[in-house]
């Protein structure tokens, strides 16, 4: 009896931390966190994030001699509240961020299949296309949508899926190719699927866990992009709080040792980009019938 | 009489290379029937045209192959004539086919339960819970144990030979009339190859299906079929019931791959008997009779000229000089 109650008492810790680590914790604690930050901005932010005092200026954080508790993360070079427009900041990257990833995920995945299945002449239109546009600098070619749309929230989410589906559309096709060869899919067209059904059916699922982990590793590029747009002043227009806008402000003040500037946008960045990597390392796993058993 | 369930009539598929400058008839001229219910075994060696006739009859030719004459009647339809979709629909519902290798045969990525229901809500807008409890039948029909339980796993879950047995159950969903397998045992130990066989014999009296089997395993033929057809180098060089070709064979290659089965009760020095020369290139056969440079009796006007059909018993054909004056 002794014995039975030691299995049961080892059993429930180890349980429980099982149970734990089957769920992305970290990942989804900052996601979550940092969603609820951008929903409740107005409630959270102690100021006005677009708009300073000039007596204000460089303002060190709370810790650092000659910080005050007003500004708990310092102010910026026009007395903004760091915190504030960090804070704000979110709701434009979380948006930006997830809405031209998923953008340019659905049409690069939609034309990756269509190429690679159907293969022939369609084959060949949409990836000569995709290598034209590969072929140009996606920095440059942004720069000039951008510049040629003007500078708003909706149009560098247009932009920036513009340019990067064709990351998704190669990597894709290449997955369909070999897949498409695959005995499971013969028996398919055998069993007289129609050629949507089964690249619905059997293609798209096998290569969704492609494109999830593609698009984990694309956010954080879009983040980067959106800030170097945003830095041109092609981006996010500027009053508009976005932590890549704030990253390239703070850039004039790092050498004049105001690291707060681009270190804590750098980390809040830092932290969005690593949450989605752990969540689509996860899902990897999770989406695969054969990892999800160990 | 009824009319058979499955005719074809000088079937021909040929490869062509990309410009036309080299063509390969994989299948050449071929004639052959199959009645409601029965078995038909096709024999040959690698590149004899057996698969591509399995193909031909299914309309799932790859881009380079082409059915350049003939005709494949199906029920008393000319399935060339077909749409793309007349064959979609057929497919699968009428005709059904077991590919070699039960490993790849499932998408790994879905329950068997979700595979099997598949072509039910295809081919019979089953619903969801029907297709459901009609797979879950299927699954025990081709004997695997605690089907309830098996419905929701993954195919990474199961051996080979369940996965084989789940791809046999897949292919009888639809109640098809005619099944072909191609070789569908290869990939089995010897094993599980004499219980798969013979659910598919069972299957096959329960469902009244008739079957095309096609392997280079004579003793699979001899169990399984009531007629076999000899391939060489595209063309059927003999075709008849089962204990004609293996009591009384006509053409000299039949004699020569019965001759090649080892046998336990043979002493051989410990040499296999073997059929001498290399099966040709099928791109390009030799002239006259595919079979002459290695046939052990092998007559002057094998070299120029092909042999017709000749009918040396009832419904047993050979094509092969030796039987014409």
């Amino acid at each position: 009896m002794n014995a039975s109650t030691a299995v049961v008492l080892a059993d429930v810790p180890r349980r429980a931390t099982r149970r734990l680590s089957s769920y992305p914790v970290v990942p989804l604690t900052i996601i979550g966190l940092l969603v609820v930050i951008a929903l409740a901005a107005d409630v959270l932010a102690p100021h006005n994030p677009e708009v300073g005092a000039l007596g204000m200026r460089f303002r060190p954080p709370v810790w650092q001699a000659g910080g005050s508790a007003a500004h708990l993360l310092g102010t910026d070079h026009l007395g903004r509240d760091v915190l504030s427009r960090l804070i704000f900041g979110a709701r434009v990257s979380l948006v930006v961020g997830f809405t031209a990833v998923i953008v340019a995920g659905l049409l690069g995945v939609a034309l990756g299949i269509t190429a690679g299945y159907l293969g022939g002449w369609v084959d060949e239109v949409i990836m000569r296309l995709t290598d034209t546009w590969l072929a140009l600098p996606a920095l440059t070619f942004a720069i000039f949508l951008a510049a040629v749309m003007g500078p708003s929230e909706m149009n560098i989410i247009i932009v920036l899926a513009c340019v990067y589906w064709t990351r998704y559309a190669r990597v894709i096709r290449g997955e369909v190719l070999s897949l498409k060869e695959r005995e499971f899919v013969r028996l398919a067209i055998i069993a007289g699927c129609s050629r949507l059904t089964i690249m619905r059916r059997h293609i798209l699922p096998n290569v969704l866990n492609s494109a999830i982990v593609l698009a984990t590793l694309m956010l954080g590029v879009v983040v980067v992009t959106e800030a170097a747009l945003s830095f041109l002043g092609v981006g996010v227009p500027p009053p508009k709080p976005a932590w890549g806008l704030m990253l390239a402000d703070g850039k004039r003040g790092l050498m004049a040792g105001y690291w707060w500037l681009t270190v804590l946008p750098g980390l809040c960045i830092m932290f969005l980009v690593l949450a989605a990597n752990l969540l689509g390392d996860w899902l990897r796993v999770k989406l695969d019938p054969q990892l999800r058993q160990l | 009489m009824t009319e058979p369930l499955l005719e074809l009539r000088g079937l021909s598929t040929h490869y062509e290379s990309a410009r036309g400058t080299r063509v390969t008839r994989a299948v050449d001229d071929v004639s052959l029937t199959l009645e409601r219910g029965r078995t038909l075994g096709i024999v040959g060696e690698s590149g004899s045209g057996k698969s591509t006739l399995a193909l031909s009859i299914m309309r799932l030719l790859p881009p380079a192959a082409r059915i350049v004459g003939g005709e494949i009647r199906f029920e008393g339809d000319d399935l060339l004539k077909k749409s793309a979709r007349e064959m979609r629909h057929i497919r699968g519902k009428r005709i059904a086919m077991i590919l070699q290798d039960p490993m790849a045969s499932l998408n790994p990525l879905f329950t068997v339960g979700d595979q099997i229901s598949e072509s039910l809500r295809v081919h019979e807008g089953a619903s969801r819970s029907a297709a459901w409890s009609r797979a879950q039948s299927l699954l025990q029909a081709v004997r695997i144990s605690a089907p309830a339980a098996r419905m929701k796993e993954f195919p990474h879950q199961m051996s080979g030979g369940m996965r084989q047995r789940i791809v046999g159950a897949i292919a009888v969903a639809c109640e098809p009339r005619l099944l072909i397998a191609d070789e569908p045992t290869t990939s089995l130990d010897l094993t599980i190859q004499a219980q798969y066989l013979s659910l598919l014999r069972d299957l096959q009296r329960d469902h009244h299906l008739a079957m095309i089997f096609i392997t280079h395993n004579l003793g699979i033929v001899a169990r399984m079929c009531d007629a076999v057809a000899v391939m060489y180098a595209g063309r059927v060089v003999e075709a008849g019931p089962i204990r004609d070709i293996f009591n009384k064979p006509s053409h000299p290659y039949t004699r020569a791959l019965l001759e090649s089965v080892p046998r336990l009760t043979d002493d051989n020095h410990g040499r296999l008997p073997a059929i001498d020369g290399q099966p040709p290139d099928p791109s390009a056969p030799p002239s006259g009779c595919a079979f002459h440079p290695r046939c052990p009796q092998v007559l002057d006007k094998c070299k120029t000229q092909a042999p017709p059909a000749v009918t040396v018993a009832a419904s047993h054909t050979a094509r092969c000089w030796l039987h014409l004056p």
